[in-house]
């Protein structure tokens, strides 16, 4: 009776829920509706946002251009997910298979390199392969090159900067999934005379999916819509949705474009994390 | 010596995994040890290698536009990091304690800001601020960062508190103490792991953030991740490289004098508790 009393209590409730619910109802929820509402209104001649019904903006993000840099960016959000997961999955192995002390220590110095400047990491890549940079020296040197080649501004180098970025966010799921797993299970696979591969796809593989899915979302929701990676290493050149993105809502002014072009990209999320929430409850998402 | 045979096997297994990890985890340090060796630079912009300086150190502050917006990068990151772990605190106790209509909905908006992309986050918050007439500067960048901090400072805290068993608040209320005081003298330092956490990430969130600030920011000043990334097309100076080492340092610092706090005080407790 008391512990009822205790949990049905507005005044509280409202003073401590209170706050972080208004917050998200006024800087989530409605501009997230703002944002949707805008994709369907028409554009102004002076890049301004006329309240008319369209689905222009829609029709817009069809045209060659828009297509073919949609098509790129998942292309890229693709092949660096499953880097990464390829990449990882045999580190996050490594890792969860040390003693619990040993593993945190080994966790803590993949956070480490994060707290650094994320533009200064990329930039480094930069000083690393560029014209007259240490690796073209190197190959000159050692007579592997006669001249310089130009790694800067190019897709494989953005594609480096991309897998360096998300790296961790794939190995901490896939960690804490892999740590998770019993080992008597693998004990008994290996008992009932099953082979290390077997057990490995049979039980250890169903088992960290979960984990994996984790990565894939943690990796491939942010890849989508980063700009960083291709402004600092790929020059302006190399243009992905984020790029687009930005610039409908900077010089080019071509809000409802942008706005549909958001949409798309919280369309793809809301699909992924249907697809998750499918076999895993969204709470358990190792998002920290 | 089938047993010799598998301990070899699984030494060379044990050998393969380190090699493996030491690749993996260079390639993560390159970078921080490039930008650091390339403070070190003489010369005015980091085009090659031109010998050993500390020149940039000491004339970093110098730098006014530098000096400014790390200023601004810092009263941003402090503001935003009460204000989420404020907010998240309370809201992290308040969402798994009480039941109320529309819970559900909170908590899975809780989870938008940290799963869509960062850019639609930022757009969609400009265009609303722009429709109510809010002028872009330190104000809408602070909003900004909230946005994505809170939701993380509120996951982070929530993990931290244990079940449904609310006996010591109970008790604590039944032997007269307040709401507040129970709130403060018993809920709280039972989950100050959980706060520390959400404030060391809310302040490294805030303070390495690009796009949302770039977004955000006014005409006038902005952050030094803004700064950094319109440096990028006439190149980043190595007086740049000394700042962000020198942060990744302080940052350090900060976070293994936390560990070799909370591992005092979780021997403390030890001990107490064998007394």
């Amino acid at each position: 009776m008391k512990k009822n009393s205790f949990k049905r209590n507005t005044l509280p409730a409202l003073a401590m829920a209170g706050p972080v619910s208004l917050w998200m109802i006024l800087f989530v929820t409605l501009p997230m509706l703002y944002i949707i509402f805008i994709s369907f209104m028409s554009r102004g001649v002076f890049g301004d946002v006329v309240y008319e019904f369209s689905w222009e903006s829609y029709k817009t993000l069809l045209d060659s251009t828009y297509f073919k840099v949609i098509v790129k960016s998942i292309k890229v959000a693709f092949i660096t997910t499953i880097l990464c997961i390829l990449i990882g999955y045999p580190f996050a192995y490594y890792i969860a298979k040390k003693p619990k002390e040993a593993a945190s220590k080994l966790i803590m110095l993949i956070m480490i390199p994060f707290w650094t400047n994320s533009l200064m990491r990329l930039n480094s890549w930069l000083l690393l392969f560029q014209t007259s940079g240490p690796v073209n020296n190197f190959l000159q040197n050692v007579g592997f090159i006669d001249a310089p080649v130009s790694f800067v501004y190019t897709d494989g180098l953005v594609m480096l900067g991309m897998i360096t970025n998300m790296l961790p966010f794939a190995v901490l799921p896939m960690y804490s999934s892999i740590e998770k797993l019993s080992k008597s299970l693998l004990e008994a696979s290996a008992d009932l005379g099953a082979s290390r591969g077997t057990t490995f796809f049979n039980i250890t593989l169903p088992l960290t999916f979960p984990g994996i899915f984790s990565s894939i979302i943690l990796v491939f929701i942010p890849s989508l819509g980063i700009y960083t990676v291709t402004d600092m290493l790929g020059g302006g050149k190399v243009l992905y949705i984020g790029n687009i993105i930005k610039n409908q809502f900077g010089a080019i002014r071509n809000w409802p474009l942008g706005a549909a072009l958001s949409v798309l990209l919280i369309v793809i999320t809301g699909l992924l994390i249907f697809i998750y929430t499918r076999f895993a409850k969204i709470e358990d998402m190792e998002v920290v | 010596m089938s047993i010799s045979k598998k301990q070899k096997k699984q030494r060379r297994e044990e050998f393969i995994g380190t090699v493996y990890s030491i690749i993996i985890y260079s390639i993560l340090y390159i970078p921080v040890f490039v930008m650091m060796v390339f403070s070190f630079n003489n010369q005015r912009y980091n085009y090659y290698w031109n010998g050993f300086t500390t020149m940039w150190y000491s004339k970093l502050f110098s730098n006014s536009a530098l000096t400014e917006s790390l200023w601004y990068s810092v009263v941003i990151a402090v503001l935003a990091t009460v204000i989420s772990v404020t907010i998240g605190t309370i809201g992290a106790v308040g969402l798994k304690k009480y039941e109320f209509r529309g819970k559900k909905f909170i908590n899975e908006m809780l989870y938008i800001p940290i799963i869509v992309p960062e850019i639609v986050m930022a757009v969609a918050l400009l265009v609303i601020f722009i429709k109510i007439g809010l002028a872009l500067g330190m104000g809408s960048i602070l909003i900004g960062h909230c946005t994505f901090c809170i939701p993380y400072a509120v996951v982070t805290i929530k993990g931290r508190i244990s079940g449904d068993d609310y006996s010591l608040e109970e008790a604590s209320m039944d032997l007269g103490a307040n709401r507040i005081q129970t709130f403060i003298n018993v809920t709280l330092p039972s989950i100050m792991p959980g706060v520390m956490s959400a404030a060391f990430l809310s302040f490294t969130l805030s303070i390495d953030d690009v796009v949302m600030s770039n977004m955000l920011a006014g005409a006038k000043n902005s952050t030094l991740p803004v700064l950094i990334l319109s440096m990028n097309k006439s190149g980043i100076t190595p007086d740049v490289n000394a700042l962000t080492t020198i942060m990744i340092l302080i940052i350090v610092t900060a976070m293994i004098l936390n560990n070799l706090i909370k591992n005092v005080l979780k021997k403390r407790k030890k001990m107490e508790e064998a007394i």
